[in-house]
């Protein structure tokens, strides 16, 4: 089955569960004047779900032919591509977005883009440095000053 | 009209506005031309800025300019490297990197430059006559058509960004529609589908869910296969045109506008398909001896399609200013901009804040006399941007996502939500579903869920799809939209495995 097709049935059980919520778990919890409109909150996802069960429906069981298409990247072949790069960059992004809070900005932007960089194969370490450094002056300065949105500059444990 | 120009001329002629137009078309072309980033990446990236700045003309005028940009920019990038940076321009490397091969890649720029001012000019012409038009017209619509009419547009974008497989576009929008219903409606105040979580009480953030969509998959594109993009040797210079030549072309630019225009208005069918259309109609109708040099640097090649991709822009802004309803995923991305800023684009808009259409449509004609005048002498400047290496650029395209999710919500949770749906967006694109229907989904979802629940209490049950007979005229085409593409590629394909039997 190809990688499609097994979308599709990832979808379909998404519907269900969504399907499930809508048709049996959200009217009880009705006000009883509510009751008497003609439209209720379950109804719109009710028929959606409808929907959504039978468009993936038509592609799990392949009723719509259509040719395979290959696009950028093979997905039949991850591995010959830089998987390993692209899986620690999104580690990292996670990993920023756990520690954005308490490692405050700075901290955290710096490291960010100069460890980014160096995943990526950049053996410039103080080029690498000085780069990070200034783009995360400038944007903390963006966003702080200019469109004065709280960033918290510094970790916790150092004051606001 | 006169008297909307000279609004839309006051307005758009303050400092501020100005300096959106020129900052905007100068960070569009600048980022548009980095390849793989599109207009859709750019202008979620740049919506933060946008949205704090406060005011909506400003805003969507600033917005206009990085989309024009954008597009600019990205026929730069596609001339010179081959390596088009967004997908609208893909028709422009054809012929535009074969004359800069020869040598006449000052040439090349000049044309592009030419042909997307004239058509983004003509363009916005055409948008001043049949956007009030149009308008005048919707505002005979009740919400149950208004609900008909979005029906209509998510299936015409369904049926056409789904490159043949309509089951997969329509099943991405209403995916698009059942996250839409995630959170608070404004309708009933419950909370729906939460699954208890604090953090989606309010619903999905746009703007995370857009740069989820298009600029993480696009950016681990990048990282997972390194484009090479082959050198075009030597600098940019000698940026006349000759007289023989502007004749040649002036032909293929008031066509083009004119049909880049009209396609760009149908939803869903947008820059890419104008820029196809525009090459293949100028190749079939050009002479014996003028068809032969398409594909090796004809400068009718390069000028159709650039005219007509500016001309789309411009008239995918038409069903967006007019009835509220965005035909393609970047002018999506612009109505969430601006509906966060407190202004509802629909028929309305022309009445109760003149100053924002007429201003936009300003902008349009000073954004693309910038392009002009400012950009093209720039270019050889700007174009050493190419040459950031991909080690600083990706980290820091990763950081502006994520920066410009985090400052709209101010809500860290908001950034795992970003990778999330990055990751499931680009497992998406592998298997060829289209992306843009999702978010047009997503962003039209509210609005279609209140007008249905209007209707639904104002004729007190679904009478209403029958007993007025626009939506039901309307629903009938939202219907015959969807089925009729799989029913063609049916029978196409039964006769042709008839053929194949035969023998």
């Amino acid at each position: 089955m190809a990688l499609d097709r097994w979308i599709g049935l990832v979808l379909l059980g998404v519907c269900l569960v969504y399907g499930y919520a809508a048709w049996f778990t959200m009217d009880d919890m009705l006000a009883p004047f509510m009751q008497r409109n003609p439209i209720w909150p379950s109804t719109f996802p009710k028929v959606l779900s409808l929907l959504g069960i039978a468009a993936s429906l038509v592609i799990v069981l392949g009723l719509e032919k259509g040719e395979a298409k290959i696009g950028d990247i093979d997905y039949r072949k991850l591995w010959e591509y830089n998987l390993g790069q692209a899986l620690l960059l999104l580690g990292l992004m996670v990993l920023y977005a756990l520690l954005l809070r308490p490692a405050g900005f700075i901290l955290s932007t710096s490291g960010f883009l100069i460890l980014g960089s160096v995943i990526l194969g950049e053996r410039r370490f103080i080029l690498t440095v000085i780069i990070a450094a200034i783009a995360t002056g400038v944007v903390w300065y963006l966003v702080q000053v200019v469109l004065g949105i709280f960033l918290r500059p510094l970790p916790v444990f150092m004051g606001i | 009209m006169l008297e909307g120009l000279l609004i839309g001329l006051q307005t758009a002629l303050s400092i501020q506005n100005l300096l959106m137009v020129i900052g905007g078309c100068l960070i569009g072309t600048f980022i548009g031309m980095l390849p793989g980033l599109g207009p859709m990446s750019i202008i979620a990236i740049m919506i933060p800025v946008a949205i704090s700045m406060g005011d909506p003309s400003a805003a969507l005028i600033l917005l206009a300019g990085v989309y024009y940009g954008a597009i600019f920019g990205g026929s730069t990038s596609s001339i010179l490297l081959n390596a088009p940076g967004v997908a609208g321009t893909v028709a422009s490397s054809f012929d535009g990197f074969p004359m800069a091969r020869q040598g006449k890649a000052g040439k090349a720029l000049t044309i592009a430059a030419i042909a997307s001012f004239a058509g983004g000019t003509i363009g916005a012409v055409l948008l001043m006559v049949f956007a009030p038009m149009l308008s005048s017209v919707a505002l005979l619509f009740h919400s149950a058509e208004y609900f008909a009419l979005m029906v209509v547009g998510l299936s015409a974008i369904a049926a056409f960004a789904g490159t043949g497989q309509v089951a997969k576009a329509l099943l991405m929008t209403i995916l698009g529609l059942i996250m839409a219903t995630v959170g608070e409606g404004a309708l009933f105040n419950m909370p729906r589908f939460t699954m208890g979580l604090m953090d989606l009480q309010s619903g999905f953030g746009f703007i995370t869910l857009a740069m989820a969509m298009f600029a993480l998959p696009e950016a681990l594109f990048l990282v997972l296969k390194p484009r090479d993009t082959q050198e075009s040797d030597g600098d940019i210079k000698d940026l006349r045109i000759t007289r023989a030549e502007a004749k040649a072309i002036a032909p293929v630019i008031g066509r083009q506008s004119i049909q880049g225009f009209f396609i760009g208005v149908l939803p869903g069918a947008g820059a890419t398909i104008a820029s196809f259309l525009g090459y293949a109609v100028e190749r079939n109708i050009a002479s014996k001896e003028e068809q032969a040099e398409f594909g090796k640097g004809s400068i009718k090649g390069l000028a159709a399609p650039e005219t007509a991709n500016n001309a789309a822009c411009t008239g995918s802004f038409v069903p967006l200013l007019t009835l509220g309803i965005p035909g393609s995923g970047t002018t999506a991305i612009l109505l969430g901009a601006l509906i966060a800023l407190n202004v509802t684009p629909g028929p309305r808009l022309m009445i109760d804040e003149p100053q924002i259409f007429w201003a936009v449509i300003m902008s349009m004609f000073i954004g693309n006399l910038v392009l002009l005048v400012l950009n093209l002498p720039l270019i050889p400047y700007i174009a050493k941007v190419l040459s950031i290496p991909r080690n600083f650029l990706i980290p820091f395209i990763l950081f502006f996502t994520l920066m410009g999710a985090y400052i709209g919500q101010n809500n860290a949770t908001e950034l795992l939500l970003l990778v999330g749906f990055g990751i499931f967006a680009t497992i998406l694109r592998f298997a060829d579903y289209p992306l843009a229907p999702l978010l047009i989904g997503f962003i039209l979802g509210g609005m279609l869920e209140n007008n249905f629940a209007r209707s639904m209490q104002l004729y007190d049950g679904v009478s209403f799809i029958w007993e007025r007979p626009m939506t039901l005229g309307l629903l009938v085409i939202a219907a015959i939209l969807i089925i009729l593409p799989s029913y063609r590629s049916r029978r196409a394909r039964i006769r042709a495995s008839g053929i194949a039997d035969g023998d």
